[in-house]
């Protein structure tokens, strides 16, 4: 992976090195990038630099919902709008953006930061589980909902979690699996379909 | 075997990566391809046509492009997709072990039929096993036994239970040594001071020359006490570690679900 010109200098360099160690972008891309940002105004290269800073120095964990956050306890976890009693359990941060896009869920969150996956050695200790059980031992939530992604690794950290959370009596529900708008039922495969069967609802008026 | 540039073939899928956006690697097993990596495009959005074909274990007839780096997969069918292991994470932990452990022994783009059929076999049993006593999955484990014992002999790696690797004497009906860095075992006297060697029960001997040389259905009617099942586990796992030179990750998670269920049971 040696393609950086000799002929660049030193910080240009450096800087190409730091795009090409970013997900996806290769080394032509982090040579583009670095000299579309050196005929960029010094005004607005400044501004991406600091806002890369100030998310390192000012972003951590909410301590409540272990999301991203630059309050804590979080936004979402402070508001006295959302519904306490729901706490809804997903993979990663980006789940909760999804989430909120959708405006169909008023209740709180929990983050995992992954999901279990045996054969790439990702146990239930690598997740936030604990801080999990801990929460539910003592908030006054009534309802798990656990939004895992539909695939394998979701599938196995779902049901690892209903095993581990069936002791507290709590109301544990899955997100409904089935067919998604805009697919076609021709290309479903059984799995969804067998789920989409088994999740249909009466049709009212 | 030439490849041509878009083939259809049968595949196991046996793990899956993330790339980019919406994109996996996914390294499949056909049985006359052998074992290689695929690119799927896009599907991890929730409107995928292929994305729900090919989740990992699932037997599938994939169309495959012949690409610069890795093959590219066209379409894709599901032909079995195993849900009794996927509903179930004592099965689906066991299931992923045995697809962990393919994708280690397989060298890749080798023609392998009878390995194919191995693990298809074990996946299928391994849905349906529900043992003596399905909360500890004993029977599914007897499966796993099986399947170890046979994927080591077709990789090349069978190992010696007739007679002692130091002396080269018939073993007798005592308490002999098992070696996962000779792959084999020594006798009662040569053991000791062989490196690595553990002691080997004389019903744990018995069972490892039966898993040999039996088929599955005669393993199948065993009822192990859970001891000597214990000691088949470890020295059949000690020799896997030792020829891999890596620890089996899925491992790992089959042991933590087994110590976490413990206390369920009284």
């Amino acid at each position: 992976m040696n393609e950086q010109p000799t002929a660049a200098p030193g910080p240009v360099a450096r800087l190409i090195e730091e795009f090409h160690k970013l997900p996806g972008v290769g080394p032509k891309l982090a040579q583009r990038l670095t000299y579309y940002l050196l005929r960029m105004p010094a005004v607005e290269a400044r501004a991406l630099a600091e806002a890369i800073l100030e998310v390192k120095e000012r972003i951590t964990f909410c301590s409540v919902c272990q999301n991203v956050t630059d309050t804590n306890p979080c936004r979402i976890c402070a508001s006295d709008r959302r519904d306490r009693t729901m706490i809804c359990v997903v993979e990663e941060p980006l789940d909760i953006l999804a989430m909120e896009r959708s405006g169909s869920y008023g209740g709180l969150y929990h983050v995992l930061h992954g999901a279990i996956s045996p054969m790439d050695g990702i146990g239930p200790e690598e997740l936030k589980i604990e801080e999990l059980l801990a929460r539910l031992r003592t908030n006054e939530a009534t309802e798990v909902i656990l939004a895992t992604n539909p695939n394998l690794e979701g599938e196995a950290t779902a049901m690892y979690l209903t095993r581990l959370l069936r002791p507290l009596g709590l109301r544990i529900t899955r997100l409904a699996r089935g067919l998604p708008v805009g697919g076609d039922l021709e290309y479903a495969d059984d799995v969804t379909l067998t789920r989409a069967m088994e999740g249909r609802q009466e049709v009212t008026d | 075997m030439t490849v041509p540039r878009l083939y259809k073939t049968e595949a196991i899928v046996l793990r899956q990566r993330k790339l980019g956006e919406a994109d996996r690697i996914l390294t499949l097993f056909t049985p006359a391809y052998g074992k290689l990596d695929a690119k799927a495009k896009g599907v991890r959005k929730t409107t995928s046509r292929m994305g729900g074909h090919l989740q990992p274990l699932n037997r599938c007839m994939v169309q495959l492009a012949r690409g610069h780096t890795m093959e590219v997969v066209a379409g894709c069918e599901t032909l079995e997709s195993f849900q009794p292991l996927r509903d179930d994470l004592g099965r689906l932990s066991r299931a992923l072990y045995a697809a962990e452990l393919a994708d280690r022994f397989l060298p890749e783009r080798v023609e392998n039929i009878p390995t194919y059929r191995l693990l298809l076999d074990t996946l299928r049993r391994l849905g349906d096993a529900g043992g003596t006593d399905p909360s500890t999955g004993s029977g599914q484990d007897l499966t796993l036994r099986h399947y170890e014992m046979k994927l080591l002999e077709r990789s090349g790696f069978r190992p010696e239970l007739g007679r002692c690797l130091g002396c080269q004497q018939a073993l007798q009906p005592v308490q002999n040594f098992f070696s996962p860095v000779a792959g084999g075992t020594y006798c009662a006297s040569c053991g000791a001071a062989a490196a690595g060697s553990r002691a080997l029960s004389v019903n744990g001997l018995k069972v490892l020359r039966l898993l040999q040389r039996a088929s599955y259905k005669e393993v199948e009617e065993l009822n192990l006490p859970p001891a000597l099942a214990e000691e088949l586990e470890r020295h059949l796992r000690s020799y896997i570690v030792c020829v891999l030179e890596r620890d089996v990750n899925a491992a790992a998670f089959i042991e933590r679900l087994r110590r976490e269920q413990q206390p369920l049971r009284v």
